[in-house]
């Protein structure tokens, strides 16, 4: 298995120290590398958000801490930081307290699998797509226990929206991946970019593919709870939806998961419709670094295309958010896998 | 058996309550609505009002009549300028005042010109409040072109009292004419541009079809006058039944739609601003010479008796009532605000839907809450 990044930092260590201590310390320097690039990652989608949405409202947005604003968000978080932590009473302090990590953590957890460039992945396991499908829904976990032990009736219904929402529209974040996962034969995020050396996945699967494709955009928005599927926080509803009771830095903790969150779903979509690190043109193999750069500019395109969506659309009723996935995107899921199954038989695979 | 009851009884739903407002991003301002929710699905809407009293109708009884003018700015504060007409409108009547042609035309268009203004404020606010957040800065950059014009005419941009008893406090600025003809203009091609960014879009469409419905029977019984009113088919516009000002020179088409959900109040709203910018071009070429004002005494004195006179705000029929006993203050003072009696269809509207359905009816409702309160 290649791991790369891991691997060069254990074997720096191991001339330093003994084998255990090292592969010890290896994972802890590893885990912080990735901490930086979370915390960084996050803090540059909340200004790129801000900007963006801006730029549609007709405003200028931040741009005065810094350059451009650059320094606007690590501003906002140091407030944050310095902030009062409330609670309310009679609130479950323990399940109060821990929510907040259930959810920082798996959009952390799930970090560590996104292949940056061929070496630049944390760890490469055989079952990637499957295991990040399992550590993204950790995260509803985590606002379900915030909304029930705020004991505030507002982030109650927040957050049994989201349990509804989330576990809705994982099926078909998970089939549409499904139904590309047909074409690589195999779940192994390594694997997958090596498959579209042959042409990337949406290219491959052509009509299928770019029906997953839609799917899962779409549902990987509700996935992250992000208008128009904002069901859980609409703040015109519910005040702040399921972290209405939360200050500080627990606050800051969803509101930069959210932001992670949707750098993975375009980062995942990246991996297996767009070939991930490769570059559109083929030079990659030669400049490897530059992977990093090609999966930043795929990435960050989708979540342009997130964001436009937000500031865009009206939030959608409770009730059609699970018309839509129970009647529309599942069917037609459903039918594209089949669809899907009969290209790979056939071999109607478009190759380049 | 035994144990299917048991299990229907441990899960057995229950209502609960819920206190919208008052704090509350969809209510805007101080309303609370007292919700009685089952699941999402709203069973009772209980409006409770106070929260922002200040005894308009009491302090009116203590003050001038030209004082009284100022006060009423504070109610309906978006449709400023035609609250104030209003008063004076009825202090007018009252003393038989023969009001200058000039200052009846100037009246209409700065009363069309809040109208719009208030109506550009809802259509942000309305997007706001189905989700869509940048529906606000579309509304505002076109109602941010229509306070500088009142800056520039009065002063002020929100709390005008440009009327007095008599007609204007000061004559138009010399580039008012040129200023509100660029505005219809700008207006004209940003419509459609407020129909492509929501009234089109499907999800908005489903959000507001069919939710609140309002029939037109219920609709009068109610007392729900304006667009509220209009949007149930019901024929009720002011402007045309009873024409003050210059409105009566002027031709436009009472909007109405017959569907009476949220998205016939929406419509009306969005083709209320063509009529009322047609006025306008009606009278921004034609506004006569002569005195913006006429000579009344520095204390005005009613003749005694009872006074009324209606006039129709963005929100709808406001009227007002005088008791004069012939001194310098009234001897009781009324208003009928429009968004009371508007509020007042909301839980009939409410009930049955989800909480998001009633927050776009309250939306359509274009609450202002200190005109419910006074």
């Amino acid at each position: 298995m290649p791991l790369s990044i891991t691997k060069s930092i254990q074997e720096m260590l191991l001339s330093m120290m003994s084998e255990s201590a090292a592969y010890y310390a290896a994972m802890v320097v590893v885990a912080l590398l990735y901490l930086g690039i979370f915390a960084i990652a996050g803090l540059f989608l909340v200004l790129l958000e801000r900007r963006i949405a801006a730029w549609f409202q007709l405003r200028i947005g931040p741009n005065r801490v810094g350059f451009q604003g650059l320094l606007q968000t690590m501003a906002d978080a140091l407030k944050l930081v310095s902030k009062e932590l409330t609670g309310t009473d009679r609130a479950d302090k323990f399940l109060y307290n821990l929510a907040p990590y259930f959810v920082i953590i798996s959009a952390l957890m799930a970090l560590g699998l996104i292949p940056f460039t061929k070496e630049f992945q944390a760890f490469d396991i055989n079952i990637g797509i499957f295991f990040l499908i399992a550590i993204s829904s950790i995260g509803v976990i985590g606002i379900l226990l915030g909304g029930w032990a705020s004991n505030n009736k507002f982030a109650l219904i927040g957050a049994m929206r989201s349990g509804v929402q989330t576990i809705s529209y994982e099926l078909s974040v998970g089939l549409s991946l499904l139904t590309m996962i047909l074409l690589t034969g195999s779940l192994q995020l390594s694997e997958i970019v090596e498959v579209q050396k042959g042409g990337w996945l949406i290219v491959q699967g052509h009509i299928p593919a770019i029906i997953a494709f839609m799917i899962y955009m779409i549902a990987g928005t509700a996935e992250t709870n992000r208008a128009p599927f904002d069901m859980v926080e609409a703040e015109s509803e519910l005040g702040a939806g399921f972290h209405t009771e939360y200050s500080g830095m627990k606050f800051a903790y969803f509101f930069l998961a959210e932001f992670i969150n949707m750098f993975l779903i375009a980062a995942i979509a990246t991996t297996v419709f767009f070939g991930a690190w490769l570059s559109p043109f083929g030079i990659t193999e030669s400049i490897p670094w530059l992977g990093v750069f090609w999966f930043l500019a795929k990435t960050l395109l989708l979540v342009f295309l997130m964001m436009w969506f937000r500031w865009t659309f009206p939030r959608l009723r409770v009730d059609q958010l699970l018309t839509l996935e129970w009647k529309y995107l599942l069917p037609i899921n459903l039918v594209n896998i089949v669809v899907m199954a009969f290209i790979v038989w056939q071999n109607l695979i478009i190759q380049i | 058996m035994q144990e299917s009851a048991t299990l229907n009884n441990s899960f057995k739903s229950e209502e609960y309550f819920i206190n919208m407002g008052p704090q509350h991003p969809a209510t805007h301002g101080v309303l609370r609505l007292l919700l009685t929710i089952d699941g999402e699905i709203i069973k009772k809407v209980e409006p409770d009002l106070g929260y922002i009293h200040r005894s308009i109708e009491k302090m009116c009884e203590r003050d001038s009549y030209q004082q009284i003018v100022h006060l009423t700015d504070r109610m309906d504060y978006l449709s400023s300028h035609i609250n104030n007409e209003a008063v004076c409108l009825t202090v007018e009547n009252a003393l038989e005042l023969e009001i200058p042609d000039r200052v009846k035309v100037i009246r209409t268009i700065i009363g069309e010109l809040t109208r719009i203004a208030s109506h550009c404020l809802w259509w942000g606010v309305m997007g706001m409040d189905v989700g869509a957040l940048t529906t606000y800065f579309y509304g505002f950059r076109d109602r941010e072109m229509i306070n500088d014009i009142f800056e520039e005419t009065c002063g002020a941009r929100l709390t005008m009292n440009y009327n007095v008893p008599g007609g204007l406090m000061w004559d138009i600025h010399p580039n008012f004419i040129k200023r509100v003809k660029d505005f219809v203009a700008h207006f004209k091609t940003k419509i459609p541009e407020y129909n492509k960014l929501l009234t089109g879009n499907i999800i908005f469409q489903k959000r507001t079809k069919g939710v609140g419905v309002l029939s037109k029977e219920d609709a009068i019984s109610f007392g729900v006058s304006g667009p509220v009113a209009r949007g149930s088919g019901y024929s009720c516009d002011v402007r045309k039944y009873h024409p003050y000002s210059a409105l009566d020179k002027v031709t436009f088409n009472e909007v109405l739609e017959a569907d009476g959900d949220t998205f016939a109040r929406y419509n009306v709203r969005i083709r209320e601003l063509w009529e009322s910018l047609s006025i306008i071009e009606q009278l921004i070429d034609n506004i006569p010479d002569g005195e913006h004002r006429v000579k009344t005494n520095a204390v005005i004195k009613l003749p005694k008796g009872e006074f009324y006179q209606k006039v129709e705000t963005a929100r709808g029929e406001l009227g007002v009532y005088i008791i004069s006993t012939g001194t310098k203050n009234p001897y009781r003072m009324k208003f009928r605000s429009p968004g009371f009696s508007n509020l007042s269809a909301l839980n009939h509207m409410a009930v049955g839907g989800k909480i998001g359905d009633l927050v776009a009816t309250m939306a359509t409702l274009d609450l202002v809450i200190p005109d419910i309160d006074r």
